[in-house]
């Protein structure tokens, strides 16, 4: 079983990095856009075969390791 | 004062943080590896060093924070040790949940290598006792991730609290947009615990504690250590 844990900037978080890309799309001619977000993207190998005790698994791994809640939230999928 | 330099896979200025306390104290620190599960007995003072510990791997400091020898850091500070964080080493306290809030990516996203000018702010921890409150210092910082964030209810407290220990400021002592290398909010470069026995710094005293590298500015940090904790 796999989880993909997408871990992201909390709103009102300045991200300077995403507003470099932002300036970045914005100079190779992509009109339009009003934000850029940049977060990560974690995929996890679980032997955990019950999709409930698997999220649950990685909502502890999110919670201890993988986010830091003073600035960032994570989202847990199972596929 | 007997101290611990803590080393983790990536620390780069664990030799520099010894040799000032060394210079400091008149003894050699003990070097404690990460996976030790415990501190040598009868340590004063907790050392964490810069460096890139982990390679800077999923955040600056995160995987450090959970090596082994943490858990015995925690029980130290929170039996009420010393504790030194310097640049990857205040990150290391952040993540182990010994000082609050963030720090994050540089403001201006480059690595900034290059002396800056601090006020100090308070004094009244075993850190700054050597130093007059407002004395304005000049040393290195060395870093990519130093711009400090906090909530405004911590920011609050910390203000409240004089726990902010340096500022970011301009050779005269007073505060700039010009003088704050990272972004930091309130210009804040160092911060101290609730107890004020914790001390989280982005600058590098350690790189200033020599006078062949300059105006010792930074000595005074260790030395004021070496006198609080001579007695301990």
């Amino acid at each position: 079983m796999r989880a993909r844990v997408a871990v992201t900037l909390k709103a009102g978080v300045l991200d300077p990095q995403g507003d470099a890309v932002r300036h970045a799309l914005g100079t190779l001619g992509f009109a339009g856009i009003t934000g850029v977000r940049q977060g990560k993207l974690i995929e996890i190998d679980l032997a955990e075969t019950d999709p409930a005790a698997a999220e649950a698994a990685v909502r502890a791994m999110c919670d201890t390791l993988l986010a830091n809640p003073v600035i960032e939230t994570y989202r847990v999928e199972i596929v | 004062m007997r101290a611990g330099v803590i080393v983790f896979p990536g620390s780069n200025c664990d030799r520099d943080l010894a040799m000032a306390l060394h210079r400091a104290s008149g003894r050699p620190a003990d070097m404690v590896w990460h996976k030790a599960t415990a501190l040598p007995a009868g340590l004063d003072l907790v050392a964490l060093p810069g460096g890139f510990s982990f390679g800077d791997y999923l955040r600056c400091g995160a995987i450090a924070a959970r090596a082994p020898i943490m858990r015995a850091v925690v029980d130290f500070a929170a039996a009420g040790g010393h504790v030194l964080g310097i640049c990857n080493g205040f990150q290391v306290l952040i993540e182990a949940g010994l000082l609050p809030g963030a720090l994050m990516r540089n403001a201006g996203l480059t690595f900034v290598c290059r002396d800056v000018h601090l006020r100090v702010e308070t004094a009244a921890s075993a850190f700054t006792a050597g130093y007059q409150a407002g004395a304005v210092l000049r040393v290195p910082v060395a870093h990519h991730d130093g711009n400090y964030v906090a909530g405004a209810e911590t920011l609050a407290t910390l203000r409240a609290e004089d726990r902010v220990a340096f500022r970011y400021a301009a050779p005269d002592g007073t505060t700039a947009p010009g003088a704050n290398p990272n972004g930091a909010q309130d210009d804040i470069a160092g911060i101290l615990s609730t107890n004020r026995r914790i001390l989280g710094m982005m600058p590098h005293p350690e790189r200033r504690a020599d006078p062949a590298l300059g105006r010792p500015d930074g000595a005074t940090l260790f030395a004021s250590l070496a006198q609080a904790l001579v007695a301990a």
